[in-house]
Parts: structure tokens; sequence; C-alpha cells
């Protein structure tokens, strides 16, 4: 202990002022000035991406849902209506009759345009045989004036959003630079113009040929059973799963064996429980392909791990002196447990099962395997067995469906599809965060 | 679907046990609960899972049994010279279920009648052209042994599903009521259904060992398949990827090796963003931001982490890829060929991962005590001198760690790459070039019309393994190395 | 309450290094520290006793400035460093920290070598010139520390794998150093076993030759063992400050006195 006063401590640094800085100091503080500055600019960067995710996707989205429409006032007399039935190109006799009324307004409207009928059929596709259909179901419409309401060809709705321009237009059987001329007189007119498109929201999909009839109803509804199912399957499960696992099992190697396994399962890649749904539901135990309830099924096994996780952190949040007081009035550990530590972690429970349907509901990979995306939802499930069985698509399913389709028309399907898949996350994220504020109790 | 009106029989049979059981318990106490050993609901529950869950364990078995019987009792009706040259017996046997379910589904359309399809001969009637009538899937012209088959395997099946239904029932009521018939007061019910309820609960956490077994299952299975009709020592060396279309024939290149080079590669770039950018977003929310800007910042970036990935996968087609081709494509410096390339889904996938890499790493450095900062502190380092070289060495095994899960990430996304990678495999060194993956050959080998029993499709089964070892291995690495970081500051 | 410090001085009085005028503390809405005045001479050992949230602590973390790195920690009054304010606008921490060093309540070395543990302040500060400049600052800085001897064969060995009386001296090493002015230390004892105590004790007596010793420590036994001077904080307000000696026989203040004798704290 007597190293130090042996040497008087050489005098290393020189007498400075505090309030002056020196010059290593300087140097220090511009290192620690620039190491901040990468903080910020990675935060920024981040934030940047997401605003650009956000902005793509809303500026790409919105157009899905509206549409180009036609506001037509037509009226057809009983006459006409039986001229045209007794003749034999019955369609072609109701476009001639529209068209001359088309004529009319655009008359009383002072457009001066030229147009024939294969440049409306160009603009607003196979009209005579819509009117057909209309006044073949509704004969008493006949004689009265009826405002339709008709949907535009894809391209030019693609015109009126920008997607198909004048100048890298091309004349072709669809669409001409003439029709456009036409198209923006009908425009200046008021006759024809966006409108929101309900058909989008409660629509099925539509061939690879038709991107303005697809919706996402279907998918919607297809998204709905499989959540249902994993609802159903994985909530009861996990709870069980963590109860035991968190408040009754034994240490030892299979309890071990099994707590390795959860958490590994909750980092294996989506895809390989697409491929287990694959061999094991489809292959080996023949359930219907592109199925909700075989999408549910798979994604109840990816969904599980997380539930048990979050569940567990919830019990584990439960202190160990409710589990006492229940024992202590001569509950069983069993009744302990249901009666008291459960219903405390109830809401962290439900929070956690929430964000893992939320997950569910976002993921595609699985999906593709077990065939819900070469399958076509054309239409609405009939009953609620079949809702389960029946093919279906699913919301993630039928985006990539239609980002996979060659017509850039269904890219705008798919970002709007993307908002509505959005929505729903969202709403399930606020019902989740509400949940947690309301409910969450600190110990 | 009889089975869910099963299951709905068996239920409603459970919840009348459940009733007769409570009642019969009172009135053998006389109508008085407290003489009874358990509440009297306990008594209930135990009738009720006496008849549930032995009944639901048959159902079970009995669906999963069925199907083995059934293909067995058809396969010995189809000999060994009615396969067709290049075809397999699973392929004869898939085509005898979908003929047996088109004779189902025609029944069902009214097309035919019970009668008919019960009794049609191919060789006099054209079943044939009578089931693509009623909108069912038939590939071929159906053969005299395929559609005898296929009758036979509706009888049985047929047959099956009665036996089942009635069985289920049994086991369900003679459940019910051995449950009723130990009901009395002195019976310890309680004690009976907490038996029964634990045996539920170990059950509902063994599923996720079922989980991990029906993975390994169903990829060594099939892997094992795919190697029998491939040599294994092409799959791992051949340098080249290039699956026959036709389908059967053995022209197809199988190497692994190219989809690996393109995984690991888009999976670099995809760190290359997301590392540096979430770890010093990390380092700034944790020891510079002030409250505010954390409670703002810090959720905005977990936004990115629930974000579904095919929303990435679209971004990268959409946005990122017609992005970075006006600026490195043909009109630009001339790098990029088309908007699929390697650094359009890395630099996707690395925005997915920030948030990712930035929690991980947030809670990592979270970890490292206090007393470590004002120890430089109080020496005289400025912020970031203690960050550098006191906080990131001492929480380095952390974010390793977490490196290596976000890597397992990477490697085990699908969406992006299968939109924003391209399709065809390349060993190249170019990032702006189109290359595909693992993730991505797996699904586009398993969609379509495949025949699995033809090594083009198995091959998704072994690729799927590799995929499984690779993510489990720096999974279970990782997940070491942060648990032994946790332990350390504990 | 303390009014006249300067007449009961000894007469080998030193020059006064630190001196503190009305420095008020707040935490938030807590008002942690009242109205202290005090004077810490030069090559003495200060000692701060007082009960536990009594502030003695807090007001040592004034001295240089670590409460800057808590945000709702608010400091009033002036405290000056030969004659510098150090709450100067101008002053920049890291500059003052190097002056004013610092030893905690755990030993808390750093996840690295013996070696780089001690070798981190002056690498940062910039105070070797080679490498074996470095290496006889560490070596002289160990021997200050009274642990050289213990740990000369293992430089390369992690500082976390020492035992705890070793480890505080060898951040006691560590906070040498730097060549600080003034040392603080924030009750260095509390973790120790009765050893390890007495061996920082008899540490903290030999460094007193070349700094100025601040110690907050809980033990009244400790206190009258190392301190020239010691101050009595209670509530946040500085009680009563003297010669040890005087402190702990014949205390001014009442509350003094019920403290010593153990009737409060």
């Amino acid at each position: 202990m007597t190293d130090a006063s042996m040497d008087t401590p050489r005098p290393r640094r020189a007498k400075t002022s505090l309030v002056s800085e020196d010059a290593r100091t300087k140097k220090r503080n511009a290192a620690e000035k620039r190491f901040q500055a990468y903080g910020i600019l990675a935060i920024a960067t981040g934030l940047f991406f997401l605003a650009v995710l956000a902005f793509s996707i809303v500026r790409s989205g919105l157009p899905a849902f509206t549409t180009t429409v036609v506001d037509v006032n037509f009226t057809l007399t009983q006459e006409e209506f039986d001229e045209a039935e007794g003749q034999l190109f019955k369609t072609k006799a109701y476009s001639g009759y529209f068209i001359s009324a088309l004529q009319k307004k655009l008359e009383t409207e002072n457009v001066q345009v030229a147009f024939d009928e294969a440049a409306i059929e160009r603009i607003m596709g196979k009209i005579g045989s819509t009117l057909r259909e209309y006044y073949t179901a509704n004969p008493d419409q006949l004689g009265e004036e009826v405002a339709f309401k008709l949907n535009a060809a894809s391209r030019v709705d693609g015109y009126f959003k920008g997607r198909v321009q004048r100048e890298t237009l091309q004349d072709s059987r669809f669409l001409t630079l003439a029709d456009l001329d036409l198209v923006d007189a009908l425009a200046e007119a008021g006759i024809i113009h966006t409108a929101f498109d309900w058909g989008f929201i409660t629509g099925a999909d539509s061939g690879v040929d038709n991107p303005g009839g697809a919706g996402i109803g279907a998918s919607v509804v297809g998204s709905f059973f499989m959540m249902l199912v994993v609802l159903l399957l994985s909530l009861p499960i996990g709870v069980a799963a963590s109860i035991y696992l968190e408040e009754f099992a034994p240490q030892n190697r299979w309890t071990d064996m099994i707590e390795v396994n959860i958490s590994n399962l909750a980092a294996v890649p989506s895809i390989v429980f697409g491929i287990l749904g694959l061999a094991v539901f489809i292959q080996f135990m023949h359930l219907p392909q592109s199925a909700p309830l075989v999408g549910g099924l798979v994604l109840t096994l990816m969904t599980l791990p997380t539930i048990i996780i979050s569940t567990r952190a919830s019990l584990k949040a439960v202190p160990p002196s409710i589990r006492d007081a229940a024992l202590g009035v001569g509950a069983s550990k069993m009744q302990a447990v249901f009666h008291h530590v459960l219903p405390l972690a109830m809401p962290g429970i439900l929070t956690g099962t929430i964000i893992g349907l939320a997950q569910a509901l976002g993921e595609t990979a699985p999906l593709l395997l077990i065939g819900m995306v070469g399958f076509v939802a054309r239409g609405y499930p009939d009953g609620f067995i079949s809702g389960f069985t029946d093919p279906n698509s699913a919301m993630p399913a039928q985006i990539y469906t239609w980002a996979a389709r060659a017509d850039q028309a269904f890219y705008e399907k798919a970002w709007g599809g993307i908002i509505i898949l959005l929505i729903f996350l969202l709403t399930m994220n606020i019902i989740a965060i509400i949940l947690r504020r309301r409910f969450e109790r600190r110990w | 679907m009889p089975v869910f009106w099963l299951i709905v029989i068996v239920l409603a049979l459970a919840a009348a046990g459940y009733f007769l059981g409570r009642g019969r318990a009172l009135q053998s106490a006389g109508g008085d609960r407290r003489h009874l050993h358990s509440l009297p609901t306990y008594y209930g529950s135990n009738v009720a899972l006496k008849a549930v869950v032995p009944a639901c364990l048959l159902l079970v078995v009995w669906l999963v049994a069925q199907p083995f019987y059934v293909t067995n009792v058809i396969s010995g009706m189809i000999p060994a010279s009615d396969i067709p040259e290049g075809s397999s017996r699973g392929l004869v046997l898939s085509e005898v279920r979908r003929t047996a379910e088109g004779l189902d589904n025609a029944v069902a359309a009214g097309v035919m009648t019970e009668e008919f399809a019960r009794n049609a001969r191919a060789d006099f009637t054209d079943v044939t052209q009578r089931l693509k009538d009623a909108n069912q899937v038939v590939t071929n012209q159906i053969t005299q042994p395929v559609l005898r088959a296929a009758q036979k395997y509706r009888i049985v099946n047929g047959t099956g599903n009665m036996v089942m239904t009635g069985a289920v029932i049994l086991v369900a009521l003679l459940g019910a009521l051995w449950g009723l018939k130990e009901t009395h007061k002195a019976f310890r019910a309680r004690n009976s259904v907490e038996k029964g309820v634990m045996a539920l609960l170990i059950a509902a956490a063994s599923i996720a060992v079922l989980t991990t077994v029906g993975i390994l299952f169903s990829l060594i299975g099939n892997t094992i398949e795919f190697f029998r009709l491939y040599p294994a020592s092409e799959f791992f060396t051949l340098l080249e990827w290039a699956p026959s279309f036709s389908g059967r024939g053995g022209a197809s290149s199988l190497g692994v090796l190219p989809l690996l080079w393109g995984t690991l590669y888009i999976s670099l770039v995809a760190l290359i963003v997301a590392v540096p950018i979430g770890l010093f977003a990390a380092v700034y929310l944790s020891e510079y931001a002030s409250k505010p800007v954390r409670s703002f910042a810090k959720p905005m970036l977990e936004v990115l982490a629930g974000i579904p990935t095919i929303v990435y996968g679209l971004f990268a087609l959409l946005t990122i890829g017609p992005m970075l081709l006006s600026v490195f494509g043909p009109d630009g410096t001339g790098w990029m060929g088309g908007q699929r390339a390697v650094i359009t889904a890395g630099l996707a996938m690395g925005i997915m991962l920030i948030p990712f890499v930035s929690s991980l790493s947030d809670d990592i450095i979270n970890a490292v005590p206090q007393a470590m900062r004002d120890g430089s502190y109080g020496l005289g380092a400025t912020k970031s001198e203690t960050i550098k070289q006191v906080i990131l060495p001492a929480a380095l095994p952390g974010i390793v760690g977490a490196v290596l899960l976000a890597t397992s990430r990477a490697i085990g996304e699908t969406m992006i790459v299968v939109l924003g990678a391209g399709a065809a495999a390349r060993l190249s060194l170019n990032p702006f070039e189109a290359m595909t993956t693992v993730t991505a050959k797996i699904v586009s080998q398993l969609t379509g019309d495949s025949d699995f029993a033809s090594p083009e499709a198995l091959v998704a089964f072994a690729l799927g393994m590799t995929l499984f070892i690779m993510t489990l291995g720096l999974n279970v690495f990782a997940l070491y190395i942060v648990r032994k970081y946790r332990e350390q500051y504990d | 309450m303390y009014d006249a410090p300067h007449t009961e001085r000894d007469v080998d009085q030193q020059d006064i290094k630190i001196s503190a005028r009305k420095v008020q503390v707040y935490y938030g809405t807590t008002h942690a520290i009242k109205d202290v005045d005090c004077d810490i001479e030069d090559k003495t050992v200060t000692a701060f006793i007082g009960p536990s949230g009594c502030g003695k602590s807090t007001f040592l973390r004034c001295l240089n400035r670590m409460n800057d790195t808590i945000d709702v920690c608010r400091v009033e009054g002036d405290i000056m460093i030969d004659g510098e304010d150090i709450y100067d606008k101008r002053v920049d921490p890291v500059q003052l920290r190097a002056k004013v060093g610092m030893v905690f309540q755990k030993p808390n070395p750093f996840p690295k070598s013996i070696y780089d543990n001690i070798a981190y302040g002056p690498r940062i500060h910039g105070l070797a010139k080679s490498k074996a400049d470095l290496d006889e600052i560490v070596e002289k800085s160990l021997r200050r520390g009274a642990i050289w001897d213990e740990v000369k064969d293992r430089l390369d060995a992690p500082g976390t794998g020492l035992s705890g009386g070793q480890q505080q001296r060898l951040c006691i090493a560590r906070a040498v150093a730097t060549e600080p002015e003034v040392l603080l230390m924030d009750e260095p004892c509390s973790a120790l076993d009765p050893i390890a105590t007495s061996q920082v004790e008899e540490l903290i007596d030999e460094l007193r030759q070349d700094y100025s010793v601040v110690i907050v420590t809980h033990s009244m036994q400790q206190a009258a063992r190392v301190s020239q001077k010691t101050a009595f904080f209670h509530l946040g307000n500085l009680v009563e400050f003297g010669d040890t000696g005087k402190i702990f026989t014949n205390p001014v203040d009442s509350r003094t006195e019920s403290y010593i004798t153990g009737r409060i704290g």
C-alpha cells in the first residue's frame, strides 16, 4: 500500500479552465454530434420508409374504390321493346336505341362530337345486352324513364385514373384516340364521371379479363371463416396449453421439450406450415383444397406458439399471492387457477389472441400452398357450413392473385385490397390496445 | 357435412348428460347439496366429459384411419397391369378418388341417380361424358378398373361413415351412462373432473410437439421419396436449377445451390439495410431520444413490423422495383434489366426487418445495467464513447443473437421474394439481376397443376427440409446466445 | 443551523477546492436538496453522512454533474471548482468529469479486460502518447488502486471476474487513471465485506495525498475512520459541517446528535 505515495503523479494533463473547451474535447464533441446524427438519420430513414409505404398504398389503392360510370336517363317504350325483341340481332337494336338517346342528350347539352356503335361498345362494353337484360327482368319499367349508372370499360376507367395516357395510347380494338375525344366530351357534359365503387367492397373476384368487376367481398368472407376456425381452435388450445405449462407442469424432460418446441415453432418460417398443411391436411387427410377450414387449421398451428407465449406471460404476471389466497381457503389448485388466475389474466390473453389473429389474417405464404391462390372466388359461399368447406379465397391470397395477374388494372385492385386488409388489422390492433389500456392491472 | 352433425349430436348428448348427472347427484343427496362431496356442477361435468372425450377421440382416430383402410382396399382392386406407363399407383388412386368425388357431386346435383352411380359400367355408358356434363373435373377417360374402384370406394366410404356415426354415438352414450352410474353423493366428482381436465390440458400442450412431428413427418417422408427419384448428390452439388415443365421424365436439373445463393444474397442485402438502421435507431431511442420522441418514433417504427408481408411484396414489385429501375434501368445507369431483382427484394425485406432488429436491440441495450453507463460517464466519457466502447461491446452477444434471428426471418420470408425477386435461378454477384430463393421455388413447385409424385413437385419438400434445418439451426443458436446474455445481467 | 464554519477549522487549513452556495436540486416537483452551502478542501477527505434519502448522494452527484443524465433533475445555485462555476453554460460536463472522477456504490467494472478497464479513461481523454506510455499509466493506476500485485499476471482477464473488493479497487484505479483533481465516492464500501472495506479505506487515506476526496457513507464509523471533515445531511438540508472529530464528539445541532447516537436514521 505504499505505491501511491512513492511516486508523485506526473502531471499529464495541463491545468485547464473548465469554461473553455480544449481541442480534444472539441473533437470528441464533434464525434458525439456525428454519432447522434447517425441515430437521427436511422430513425428518419425508418420513418421515411414508412411514409413512402403509406403514401404508395394510399395513392395506388384509393382509385380501386372508385369506378368510372356513365349516367344516362333512358326511356324504352313498349313498342320499341317489342320491335327489338322481334329482330334477329336483338342486342344491336338496344344499342341503337341507346345511341340515339345519348345523341339526343348530347344535343341538348350542346356537345358536338361524332361517334358510332363500335366506339360506344369500346367505351361502355356491350351496352345492348345490359339494357336487354334489364328490361326483360323488369318489364314494368317499360315506358318509364330509368336513370342508368353504367360501368365504363376498364381502359376508360384507366384513362380517368391516369393509367392510360393519351400520349402513349395506340389505337387498338379496345380503345382509340378518337374514343378519348368522345370520353372527354362526355365527361365535360357530366355524363361520364367517377363514382364510389361499392362493387369492389361487396363483390367477388372476376376472371382475368375483367379487372373492373373484381371485388374483395368474397375473400373477406373467406378470411372471416378462416379466422373463426383460428379463434375457435387456437384460443382454447393455447390457453389450455399455457395453463398446463405455467401452472401445473412438473420440471421434467417432457415439459422442457414442449417449451423448446414452442419457442422454435414461433420462429419457423410460415411457408413450412404451408407444407405441413399441404402434406397432412390435403395429401394425407384429403380435406378439400382451398377451403377456409384447411387454411384455418394451418394458421391455427402457426398462431398457437404466439398465443401460448403471450398467454404464459399474462399468467405469469398474476402474483402468486392470489393463488395462495385461493388455496388458503381450501380451493383445489385447479379451482384456484380457473376461478382466480385465469379471469385476472384474461385481458392479457385476449390482447395476445387478437394480435395473433391479426398476424394470421395477414399471412399469405401458407395459403399459397393449400390452393387458395389458384382458385378464383367468383361468389359467396351459400351457407354457414359450406363457408368452411367450399373453396374460397382469403384477403391476402386474393391480393396476391391480383398482383400476379398480367393486366396492370389488377394492381390497383391489389392495392385497394391492401387498404381493406390494413383497415381490418388496424381495427384489431386498436381493439387490443384499448383492451390493454382498459383492463391492464399493475401488481 | 355429417361429421359436423355428429359433433353436434355428441355435444347434445353431453349437455343432456350434464343435467341428468347434476339432477341425479342432488337426488342422491336428498336435494341438499351440502351432503354432496363436490359441487353439483362437478357431477354434471363428470358425465359430460365422459360422454364427449372418448367419443371425440374415437372420431378423430376413425377419421385419420379410415382413408388408410379404404386406400388399402381400393389398391388391391387395381392390378399392376392397369397402371399406365409413366404413372404410379398413387396417381391412379387419386384418379379413383377424383372419380368417386365426381360421382358424389353428380348425384348431389341430380345429374345421376344413385342407382346409376353404383352400377354404371364404363363400357356401356360414357360415364366420363356425364360427369363432365355435371361440371366435374375428370382428366382422363375413365377406365373400367378406375370406375369399379371408384364405385367400391364410395361404398366402402359410405359404410365406413355409417359405422363411424353409430360407433361414435354409442361411445358417447356409454360414456354418459358410465358417468351417470358412478354419480352418487359420496363420489369424488371434483377429483375425477380435475383429472379429466388435466388430461385435456396436457393434450393441448402436446399439440406443439405434434405440430413439430407433423412438420418433420411431412418433410422427411416426401424428401426421402424425392431422393429415391432424384440423386441426392446432384441435388446438393448441381449448379443449375432447371425443372422440366412437362412433368414426367428426368430432364430436370434440380440443384439447390443456386437457390441457396439467391436466398443468402437477398438476406444479406436485407441485413445490410436493416442492421445499421435498426441498430442506430435502437441506440438513439434508448440512449438519446427524449420521452416524446421515443413515444412517437418507437410505435411508428413498430408499425412496420405489423404490416403483412404481402404488402411488402407488392411494395417491392410495384414501388421499389420501378423506382430502382428508373435510376439503374436502361434509362439510367443501365445496370438493371427488370424491376424484379435481388436488390428490390432485399430492400423491401430490409425495411420489414428494421423494427425487428430495432426492438430486439432496444431490449438488449436496455438490459445493460445503468451502472455501466454511470461508470463510463463518471470517467468523463461522452455518450457516444460510452455507447461505442461500453454498451455495445457489453450488448454484443445479444445483438448478434438478434441479427441471427433476423437472418432466419429473412431466409424464411416468402411473399417478398415471390413477388420481388424473380423466377430464374442464377449464380451471380450482380445485385441488380433477378434471382430466386428456396421459398419462392417451394411455392412455384407446389402450386399449379403439379403431380405430387414427380420429382419436380417432391423437390419442394427437400427444399422445405433445407429451409427448416437452416432456420431451426439459426433460431436455436440465436435463442441460446440471447438466453446466455440475459442470464449474465439478471 | 450552520452559521460559523470557518471559525472552527483546523489550523492546517487547505485551499478550498469546491465551494457550493445555495444549491437547490429538484427531481420533478420534489425538492431534494435545499439551500446547501459547503466548502470542500483540497487534499482532504470529506465525508457526507445522514439517513437514507437525505440527499447526500444527490449532492455528491451534483459535483460532477452526473445528475445531468437524469431527465427530470434540475440544479440551481452555484458550485465552483477552483473558482469556476461548473453549471456555467460554457462548461462541458465531459471535461468536468475528467477533472472530478467518481466511484460508485456497486463496483461496476466494464465487461472488458482489466487492462482495458483502466486504459479506458486515458484513451478517451488522450492522455497516453504511446502504447508504452499507456502501459505505464495502467501499471501506476493499478498500484495506486492497491491492486497491482493481485492482477499483474492477468491483465487480460475480464474485470468482471474479480472478487467484489478487487472490483471496487479496480474501479478506484480506473478513476485514478484519468488523473482527476477530485474523487467522488458514493458509498464505495456498501457492497463489500469487512476485509475488502478496510482495504478500500486504507486506499482512500492514501489517495488523500494527491486528491480532494468526497465520500458518501452510511457508516458513521467509516466516516470517523477516513475523513477529516464531515457533513451531516438531513431531509435535504446540510445540518452541520465541520471537523470530523468535532461532529462526532460535540455536535452543535440536536439532529446531528440524535443521528450519531442512533435515535434517527
